[in-house]
């Protein structure tokens, strides 16, 4: 038996699924997040024998590996990587790759498929992933036979992860799985039909530094993209050099320090005042690593019309799609912000700054002051989420979930470290935050994670609480709980008047429900036990839960209205 | 109005490897927009392995710029053109079934296809086929002249294209193949 195991190892005769395991090894793939069925039982059966080299977390339900694959992506800036079995065990993954995709979030999903000769036939647990995946994956792929497996994968992880990153899917068929082949493995390293990174245009590079040079109320805009890079060193320099005020998309939070003398704020829907009101007042608008999402710019018929715009972008789809620029620099944030800085002036635009501090007072006072330090009354969102930063520093990574809570956490995290910011922006998808924590804990262990999730969101991927559970994943639940959809309400209360409709929640004892998983957890209600709470819930040893309960008809302010113009954004 | 935001016909030219599944890749891109494809033509090239899809679609300018830069954008297409109708050259092919009967009434029918520059191409005791290529005016033109007499089977192809540019297939994927733009050269800065 001994013998033999060393001639195939000196043939490198293996089979399939073994073939899957070691091309993910090859790809310096520590941990994976899936979830076995039928079709993929060759694969978890070779796991068995990895479990050394390879980490396998097994979550509740496969949309909790997807969004497991993603917090550990965004974590890690390595790709993520899921497995799932075919038929439903594929299908459910789908909300977590539509949403990687829309968040440029590198994921490898591989996913069991019935035998290639059931192809077609309507075979037990047979759904047709590669169709159902297209719209929603930068490239997938159905593995048919051995041999085609490391080719597979690695394009798959050239491809997620370069450019501008998204979720690749490889589908393999059972019998793909069990076959033997011999391995090789080289990794991709160019497509001929795929090229993700552009040359820098020098020349835009050079009237892109005059009009900075020339600019008198320059604002930037920074997004995701940034980040993706790594750009966040030159993002600072080439901000600081030419004194240019900055503005944080959602998914561009945390790029640059809130405590940044210039860093003016968070823009969009449940943005800050002044980035909002001043995107339509600048000479000059300098977008790097971001979409224009219709959630930035509200109206874009009358957004920045009086701004020249430069737009810095890596993916060339996304360059004059919402917004028509006037400089457009389709490249790498890294590599354009290292030529750029050179070029541009050193300049201090103290008078220009000072409008956006004067807007700070305006939205202290309409808003955060009662917001942030209020006397009476149940506790608020705003406040729960001021105690937590500061407890902190604005230092542990913060993986949000979707509705009021998100934006509250958004606005009132003081973001003071690189790559802490966690959220499904794009898709906007409630039931992302719990997972998404568990992966973003795994990818970066010696950070502290914390997940601030609603009432509403926690119900829809709680079960993953069995996976914290089972793999002493030391995570911080938040549960700021409404008892309501409160930011569906919150659009009830605006623009429905007062109808709600089917938004109200009878929800369980959370505290008992993560008890009953082990998970250390206790509720909060009233403000003077509040900083003790947070205290004993951050510093518990392992993962635990706070629900804190808060007001139910509180509102998300300022806001900008979905279609209206950016310099609407309203304070009450 | 711009004419940038006026629906005009267009032909997209789409070089593509030939892969399974990319047809589908790039219908969804139409479809997600509820834009209709007028025609479609998928066929080999001059270069092996390389496909060329020639669709035509009814677009604004400025709509059809971002179709085009979505398409570029899938992993296994190497380049995609959009060209006016003055920046090719075209033609469809159509194939029109009358009846043997209505052939022999006066010699009308054979005329029509003599001065349409359309041929016979098929005849049996029941039928004819006459095949007509050009543009799809002068294809239409011939059918509304042949209906009279009854047309029992008509088909028109898509577009096939070619272009007025110098640009050379063989030397496009060449520059792809020795582009650089595979990898992020920071350093080379
Ligand atoms: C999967 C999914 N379904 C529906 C929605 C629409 N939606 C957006 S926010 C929201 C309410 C969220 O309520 P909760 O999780 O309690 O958070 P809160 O807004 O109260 O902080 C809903 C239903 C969504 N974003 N995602």
């Amino acid at each position: 038996m001994e013998a033999l195991v060393e001639i195939e190892e000196e043939k490198k005769v293996i089979t399939g699924s073994e073939a899957v395991l070691k091309s993910l090894l090859k790809e310096n793939v520590d941990t994976i997040f899936g979830y076995p069925g039928g079709a993929i039982m060759p694969v978890y059966d070779a796991l068995y024998k990895y479990e050394d080299e390879l980490t396998h977390v097994l979550t509740r339900h496969e949309q909790g590996a997807v969004h497991a694959a993603q917090g550990y992506a965004r974590s890690s800036g390595k790709v993520g990587v899921c497995l799932a079995t075919s038929g439903p065990g594929a299908t459910n993954l789908i909300t977590g790759i539509a949403d990687a995709q829309i968040d440029s979030t590198p994921l490898v999903c591989i996913t069991g498929q019935v035998a290639s000769h059931l192809l077609g036939s309507d075979a037990f647990q047979e759904t047709d992933i590669i169709g159902i995946s297209m719209p929603v994956t930068k490239w997938n792929f159905q593995v048919t036979s051995a041999e085609e497996i490391p080719y597979a994968i690695s394009r798959a992880f050239y491809i997620a992860s370069s450019g501008r990153p998204g979720p690749v899917l490889i589908d393999i068929t059972k019998n793909a799985q069990q076959e033997l082949m011999d391995f090789a493995y080289s990794p991709c390293e160019k497509i001929r039909s795929y090229q993700p990174y552009p040359d820098v245009d020098r020349d835009k590079i050079i009237e892109a530094s005059k009009l900075i040079n020339r600019a008198k109320k320059p604002l930037v805009l920074v997004g995701q993209g940034v980040a993706l890079s790594g750009a966040e060193k030159e993002f600072k320099a080439f901000v600081e050099k030419a004194g240019l005020p900055v503005a944080s998309t959602l998914l561009g939070l945390s790029v640059l320090s809130v405590n940044h003398p210039l860093y003016v704020g968070f823009t969009g829907m449940h943005g800050n005042y002044g980035p909002n009101l001043k995107t339509n007042e600048c000479d000059l608008l300098v977008a790097i690593g971001m979409r224009f999402d219709d959630r930035v710019t509200g109206d874009v018929e009358t957004y920045a019309k009086q701004a020249k715009v430069i737009h810095i972008e890596l993916d060339p789809a996304e360059i004059d799609k919402n917004v028509k620029s006037d400089v457009a620099i389709n490249a790498d944030a890294k590599q354009t912000l290292q030529l750029l800085t050179p070029l541009v002036e050193v300049r201090n635009h103290q008078g220009w700054l000072k409008e956006f501090q004067d807007c700070d007072v305006t939205e202290n006072e309409k808003v955060k002051s009662k917001a942030l330090f209020p006397i009476e009354g149940e506790l608020k969102m705003p406040e729960v989420i001021h105690r937590i930063s500061e407890i902190t520093d604005g230092k542990s990574i913060v993986v949000t979930d979707v509705g009021q809570h998100q934006m509250v956490a958004s606005r009132y995290y003081q973001f003071n470290q690189e790559k802490s910011n966690i959220t499904s922006g794009g898709l906007g998808t409630m039931g992302f935050c719990l997972p998404a924590a568990v992966g973003a804990k795994l990818g970066a262990p010696q950070r502290q994670v914390i997940g601030i999730i609603g009432d509403g969101g926690f119900q829809m991927t709680v079960q993953e609480l069995g996976t914290i559970m089972q793999y002493n994943i030391d995570i911080k639940i938040l549960i700021l709980n409404n008892n309501f959809l409160g930011m569906v309400r919150q659009w009830q209360e605006l623009f429905f008047e007062r109808r709600y409709s089917f938004t109200e929640m009878a929800n369980p004892d959370f505290v008992a429900l993560a008890k009953s998983y082990n998970i250390s957890a206790q509720r909060v209600s009233e403000r003077e036990d509040l900083d003790l709470a947070i205290q004993n819930w951050l510093s518990n040893n392992g993962p635990s839960l706070l629900e804190v309960v808060v007001e139910k008809e509180e509102n998300v302010f300022p806001m900008v209205p979905a279609g209206s113009s950016v310099s609407n954004v309203r304070l009450e | 109005m711009e004419m940038e935001q006026v629906a005009k016909e267009y032909t997209l030219s789409v070089l593509t490897e030939d892969k399974p599944g990319l047809l589908n890749r790039l219908t969804i891109i139409f479809s997600r927009r509820k834009i209709n494809i007028n025609s479609l033509n998928v066929s080999s090239t001059e270069v092996q392995g390389v496909s060329r899809y020639t669709l035509v679609v009814t677009e604004t300018k400025e709509h059809l710029e971002k179709v085009v830069k979505q398409i570029r954008k899938l992993v296994d297409v190497l380049g995609a053109f959009v060209y006016d109708e003055d920046q090719i050259f075209y033609q469809e092919i159509a194939l029109y079934k009358v009846s043997v009967s209505a052939f022999e009434q006066n010699g009308m029918i054979e005329k029509l296809v003599r001065n349409n520059g359309a041929r016979i191409i098929a005849l049996d005791k029941h039928h004819i086929i006459i095949e007509k290529t050009g543009t799809k005016v002068e294809t239409h033109e011939l059918y509304s002249e042949l209906e009279p007499f009854g047309i029992l089977e008509f088909v028109r192809s898509g577009r096939v294209a070619i272009s007025k540019s110098k640009r050379k297939t063989e030397a496009f994927i060449k520059e792809l193949e020795s582009s650089r733009s595979n990898k992020l050269s920071i350093k080379d800065f």
